[in-house]
């Protein structure tokens, strides 16, 4: 099947190559020292423990402003018109360096400092969509009969809630989840931009491993680069790694 | 019909606060698109300061020239237009063609090698793109190939082939498998059974693959960033995070902007209307 050896030259070939380059130095000798060097700089370490801080606040902050935002759209009791959605969805078809240098000419605007707020806020606002999305769309498939069920043998609101809507919104969080972390705990262009500088992600830390500086820093990027592959890996395990969750922009079409 | 008893239960109240929710996070999204496409229709250089309502960067950006400055408006904004329009339109028609083909092979493959490929196929979907960017970027490196627009496109095709994959397969699966048979038996060729008959049922599945691959395409910027090389090669991400970094942005990037999003918005709409329509017929 050629599509196979197309894929795995051109997918799998690189993700080993990053191995490989990980576990070697400049000459291609094993070593672990590309490792031993990220968990001795402190500073490496800490912008490491930062970058899954800040993504996981970012993707918690979505989650709280996105999810009552998916059900108000997705229950028929709050009647929101069809195209209300999609303006939601629409900023994901809006190239995201766009959307973040908007961002930044408002902070300017109103003499806002750049910053972690300028950070947070920027990515919360780049990422939205993608929580809003998967949710609404698991609700919007939700049977409104289980609802109604529910009610008949005497729940009450809150409790239709916790133990009907939400269990069935579940894998709707999951998808979001996934697609809002995966992409800011990687990021290193976004905050770059929002704070000029001030603030380096380990997106950066790996980006400038392989800055055009030279090749001397390019084993100690792919090590980086590794780490990084286990976390998106550990998270995707997270999403259930279901093609549900990579289609959902297509879903879209 | 019978409605449902929330429909009943919900008060006037809680749907204005709902609604009132909803109106704040849209202006929220919208704030700074806003922002750019009104402050699109004035001429000054620094953003957010407001010198009177003019065409003056409409006119800059389609004549290429700076009327108020006498200067030429910065010719490696039209060359990444160029370059993300080109690149898009090539790596999406081979990602078509390929993904296609690859639905095809994949659909008769038996259950555990099927699976196996469906995973492979969704590793660069979830890969984030630095990390297909750099994978990419060690592999051209690792075979001395210089980077360049070849370089890019292969790396374009690579992330949106699994999409058109995925678009595809839906079609296949609500195929009647036997018409391809049908048509050999009746004497076509495999290549005519597949123009003939195939083409036709996974048309509309390779028209999504493909306008999906165009927009992803043309967002890119992390996998394009690792992959262009420094011959100078920019498209319009990669243009404007160097504009960005540089401190000012280009004017003329403004109306660019509000021209794009206008243009999605019409977009979204006509095909909103469209799916709509189909399924009430």
């Amino acid at each position: 099947m050629p599509y196979m050896l197309f894929m795995a030259f051109l997918v799998l070939l690189p993700l080993v190559l990053i191995g490989i380059y990980a576990f070697t130095d400049m000459q291609g000798h094993f070593t672990i020292h590309n490792f031993l060097l990220f968990f001795s700089k402190s500073e490496a370490v800490n912008t490491f423990i930062y970058s899954i801080a800040i993504a996981l606040l970012t993707t918690m902050i979505c989650l709280v402003l996105g999810y009552p935002a998916a059900y108000i759209m997705a229950m028929r009791s709050f009647r929101t018109p069809a195209v209300i959605a999609m303006l939601f969805i629409l900023p994901m078809w809006i190239n995201f360096l766009l959307r973040t240098i908007a961002t930044v000419e408002l902070f300017h605007m109103f003499n806002l400092p750049l910053g972690e707020g300028a950070l947070l806020f920027g990515m919360v606002y780049d990422f939205l969509p993608f929580m809003i999305y998967p949710i609404y769309n698991t609700l919007q498939k939700m049977d409104l009969s289980l609802i109604e069920a529910a009610q008949d043998l005497g729940a009450n609101r809150g409790k239709v809630f916790t133990k009907v809507v939400l269990p069935l919104s579940a894998p709707g969080i999951y998808s979001g989840i996934v697609m809002v972390f995966m992409p800011t705990v990687s990021t290193f262009a976004i905050s770059e931009l929002l704070t000029h500088n001030k603030i380096t992600l380990f997106g950066s830390l790996i980006q400038r491993s392989f800055g055009e500086g030279g090749t001397t820093m390019w084993n100690y990027g792919a090590a980086l680069s590794l780490i990084m592959l286990v976390i998106i890996a550990a998270t995707s395990f997270f999403g259930q790694g279901d093609a549900d969750v990579d289609n959902q922009k297509g879903g879209l079409l | 019909m019978k409605t449902y008893s929330m429909v009943e239960k919900r008060g006037l109240g809680s749907r204005i606060g709902a609604h009132l929710y909803l109106a704040m996070l849209l202006v929220l999204l919208y704030a700074p698109i806003l922002l750019i496409i009104v402050f699109s229709f004035t001429k000054s250089k620094v953003f957010g300061n407001w010198t009177g309502f003019t065409f003056a960067l409409y006119q800059n950006l389609f004549a290429g020239y700076d009327f108020a400055a006498q200067v030429r408006v910065d010719p490696n904004l039209y060359r990444a237009l160029l370059y993300t329009g080109s690149i898009a339109i090539i790596a999406a028609t081979l990602a078509t063609l390929l993904g296609t083909l690859a639905a095809i092979g994949i659909f008769n493959m038996r259950q555990r090698e099927r699976r196996l490929a469906m995973f492979v196929n969704s590793i660069p979907m979830i890969n984030p793109d630095i990390l297909t960017g750099i994978s990419l970027f060690l592999l051209f490196v690792f075979l001395g190939v210089s980077r360049g627009l070849g370089t890019v496109i292969i790396a374009h095709v690579v992330f949106c082939t699994p999409y058109v994959v995925l678009s595809v397969m839906p079609r296949l699966n609500k195929m009647n498998p036997n018409i391809y048979e049908a048509a050999l038996d009746l004497g076509a060729t495999p290549f005519q059974a597949l123009r003939k008959v195939l083409m036709p049922e996974l048309w509309p599945g390779m028209v999504s693959g493909f306008i999906l691959s165009l927009t992803l395409s043309i967002d890119d910027f992390g996998v394009t960033f690792f992959t262009k090389g420094s011959n100078g090669l920019e498209t319009l991400s990669t243009f404007i995070y160097a504009d960005a970094r540089k401190g000012g942005l280009t004017p003329e990037l403004r109306p660019l902007f509000s021209l794009i999003f206008l243009t999605i918005l019409v977009l979204l709409i006509i095909m909103n209307i469209r799916t709509k329509k189909q399924i009430k017929q």
